[in-house]
């Protein structure tokens, strides 16, 4: 029986996460345990809130450990808003190292124009930039909800599979062999964002994207 | 491009959903978790629920309709009435709430949208304002003063003041609810969602007044918001979510299109 696992690290309401799953028939199971966690066959690690915290406890419990475990054995993992941000090395929040899952930062937006709202919140759409099994199918005008103030910054370009605009282009979802990250919150963006848990649930966490070759070869 | 949101506001009492005019005389217009499916599936952006009832033995019978909606409805969630503590932020946000609002009792206890910030982030907390228009005075120098317990309670603040207080204290949006123009149908106060919108960095929501889709239109050009809040309108059927989002982006606004 394939296990599913949504990682709870004090990071925010997870059980959307896991509604949203249900709704696209993934039964995902809301866990703690490094333990559990090292027999998921698929990982969803969301999360929202703030970078230094959530790294301590990510750090404190072994989840760290155990989730870097899984991604090198292969085993697909979609990470959301803060969970995409910390799979890079750093954020500037907080001045926090993070968990390299990916390489680059997580920066704060600045913005030119000091009218513009922070944090990015709302429904944005997304310019794609490869093709990506779990962004399969997506409509130009698909838009997705948002809500952050910091954005990452992935050092190799090749891994960034779309990008939003807010005022300037931003990463905001990325790829790299059996790991994806998206800035939004696909649990609450509507159908196309079920549409988007439901390929990652179909995902056998195979990405021959520019990256995923580079990496192989190393 | 960040599009703007169109949200639906349902008043719910006792778990029914009810539609105040000037906050007083509600009555009862039906299922709110039908009416939330309804709009979702036309396109809704946003949901606001507000509990009316508000007396807390009842609080049960919300956080049952929050638990419904969420099951079923795909959009952000935002929450309010009768929010005193952490505690009840917590209860809501288990039930399936993606946002808390605060309203009186922030007024009464401005410490809660620091504490609500902090157990929640400041992107979950929207600080709910009802304002009422006054003569400006020294105490209320905007013309613009809070008033609260649905409106039947004069504060004495100043509407600008809360606003930016409220934001340094870690609220992330701000809903504008004009008790002037609540439930009147004769549009938004503009002067009061431009004069708070361009006052803060966070998000302002237009509440109150909103009666036709030249209304929604002028809430977010002239008005300066960044999401328009409607309820009767679309409550009794006069409007549909999806005709009103077509009429805003006719009208050159950058809407989401396709859900």
């Amino acid at each position: 029986m394939p296990e599913t696992v949504i990682v709870d690290y004090d990071a925010g309401n997870l059980r959307s996460v896991q509604r949203a799953c249900a709704e696209v028939g993934l039964a995902a199971e809301i866990s703690a345990d490094p333990a559990r966690l090292r027999r998921a066959d698929r990982i969803i690690f969301p999360g929202v809130g703030q970078a230094g915290s959530a790294m301590a406890t990510l750090n404190r419990t072994g989840l760290a450990d155990a989730l870097r475990q899984r991604l090198g054995e292969g085993v697909p993992v979609l990470g959301i808003c803060l969970g995409l941000q910390i799979s890079l090395d750093h954020s500037e929040e907080g001045d926090t190292p993070t968990l390299s899952l990916v390489a680059g930062e997580t920066r704060r937006f600045h913005f030119a124009d000091p009218t513009l709202k922070v944090p990015h919140m709302g429904w944005n759409t997304l310019s794609l930039r490869q093709p990506h099994p779990v962004l399969k199918d997506l409509h130009e005008d698909d838009a997705f909800y948002f809500v952050h103030s910091y954005y990452t910054v992935p050092q190799d370009p090749a891994v960034v599979l779309a990008e939003a605009t807010y005022e300037q282009p931003f990463c905001c979802a990325l790829g790299k062999d059996n790991y994806v990250g998206v800035q939004f919150h696909t649990e609450k963006s509507g159908r196309a964002g079920l549409a988007l848990l439901a390929r990652f649930a179909a995902w056998d966490g195979v990405f021959k994207g520019a990256a995923g070759e580079a990496s192989r070869a190393h | 491009m960040l599009t703007k949101r169109l949200i639906a506001c349902l008043d719910v009492r006792d778990g029914k959903l009810a539609k105040s005019v000037k906050f007083v005389d509600t009555k009862d217009i039906g299922d709110p978790v039908a009416k939330a499916r309804e709009y979702y599936d036309d396109g809704l952006d946003e949901l606001v629920f507000y509990d009316i009832t508000a007396s807390s033995d009842e609080r049960r019978i919300m956080l049952d309709v929050v638990e419904a909606v969420a099951a079923e409805v795909f959009i952000p969630l935002s929450v309010g009435g009768g929010v005193r503590t952490v505690a009840d932020a917590t209860d809501l946000r288990l039930a399936g709430a993606e946002k808390i609002n605060v309203n009186s009792a922030a007024v009464q206890r401005p410490g809660l949208i620091d504490e609500c910030a902090h157990a929640l982030g400041n992107q979950n907390v929207v600080l709910s304002m009802d304002v009422l228009r006054v003569e400006a005075s020294a105490a209320v120098p905007s013309g613009y003063e809070i008033v609260i317990n649905g409106g039947r309670l004069r504060t004495g603040r100043d509407a600008l003041a809360w606003a930016l207080e409220g934001v340094e204290r870690g609220a992330g949006e701000l809903v504008v609810n004009s008790i002037d123009a609540d439930g009147t149908r004769d549009g938004y106060e503009l002067a009061l969602t431009r004069l708070l919108s361009e006052a803060v960095r966070v998000p302002v929501i237009a509440s109150g007044g909103a009666g036709t889709p030249e209304h929604l239109v002028e809430a977010l050009t002239e008005g300066a918001a960044d999401a328009v809040l409607v309820a009767s309108m679309v409550h009794f059927g006069d409007y549909r979510c999806s005709e009103l989002k077509q009429a805003l982006a006719d009208a050159g606004l950058p809407m989401r299109m396709r859900w």
